[in-house]
């Protein structure tokens, strides 16, 4: 079993996994889940026990590797699970190959810019001089 | 031999009667859609704030507590709790666990009761009821 399959070598003789396509991204949806699980109630958690959400708490906070990096592996988790997790519903309730290829390449499109937005804006607090 | 023109359908949606796991499920995927869409945007905006100095963050600040921008922040927290409890739920089902009818509808249940109280507690929490 790889990346990009569904299923084991014997699910595949059960007739397990895809019936065509799209084995990966059911998995890297899973995937990205688990991490946004942890990153998400680490996220939370910390917004509720910093002392203030004020920008130069939050400047000062965000500055710290442990806390830059797994926001960066939030956002990129975030945004790529969004991305599957969108184009699975586009999938069911979408008629038509051509609609659902533009809708996905939309929603591919905006969420590469998001991403691109957060980690510039990231970036510049790590690496921006001291507030 | 006659042919029976009339086949008989299989049940529609429409005719089931609404239980716990069919509101579970769907609400999976209508706060994966919220927080896809209206989170991630909140998330970027925020960023963007943060790195934007004092001034920008002061607009984020306006705009989330304005009474419109609290609901919002509000919906979002929920709809994260939900997701994310449906989201272990999903999980767990994805391994074979949790189909008998009794444990079904008790883990559905649970993850409303528990997406409810959860967001009930991180907002009293933020307005000041613990402090």
């Amino acid at each position: 079993m790889s990346i990009g399959d569904s299923a084991s070598d014997v699910g595949k003789v059960l007739g397990l996994g895809s019936a065509r396509e799209g084995g990966g991204e059911w998995l890297r949806e899973r995937l990205t889940s688990v991490a946004l699980l942890l990153l998400g109630i680490w996220l939370l958690a910390s917004l509720l026990f910093l002392p203030k959400l004020d920008q130069r708490t939050l400047v000062e906070w965000l500055r710290g590797a442990w806390v830059a990096i797994p926001m960066a592996l939030f956002v990129i988790a975030a945004f790529w699970h969004s991305v599957d997790g969108l184009k699975q519903v586009v999938t069911d309730y979408v008629a038509g190959d051509i609609s659902r290829w533009v809708l996905n390449t939309i929603i591919l499109f905006f969420a590469v810019a998001g991403a691109a937005l957060c980690l510039f804006s990231l970036g510049r607090i790590v690496f921006g001089a001291a507030a | 031999m006659a042919v029976v023109r009339d086949r008989p359908l299989s049940p529609h949606l429409t005719i089931w009667r609404w239980g716990p796991h069919m509101v579970v499920s769907i609400l999976h995927r209508i706060t994966g859609a919220g927080l896809s869409i209206a989170g991630l945007a909140v998330l970027t905006w925020w960023l963007l704030a943060i790195a934007g100095g004092g001034d920008a963050y002061a607009t984020f600040v306006k705009a989330s507590t304005h009474w419109f921008g609290t609901i919002v922040l509000v919906g979002l927290t929920w709809a994260f709790f939900q997701h994310l409890f449906s989201g272990i739920r999903h999980l767990l089902t994805d391994t074979g666990m949790g189909f008998e009818l009794g444990a079904n509808r008790a883990s559905a249940i649970a993850t409303i009761a528990g997406s409810i109280l959860a967001t009930l507690i991180v907002w009293a929490y933020w307005l000041g009821a613990f402090a």
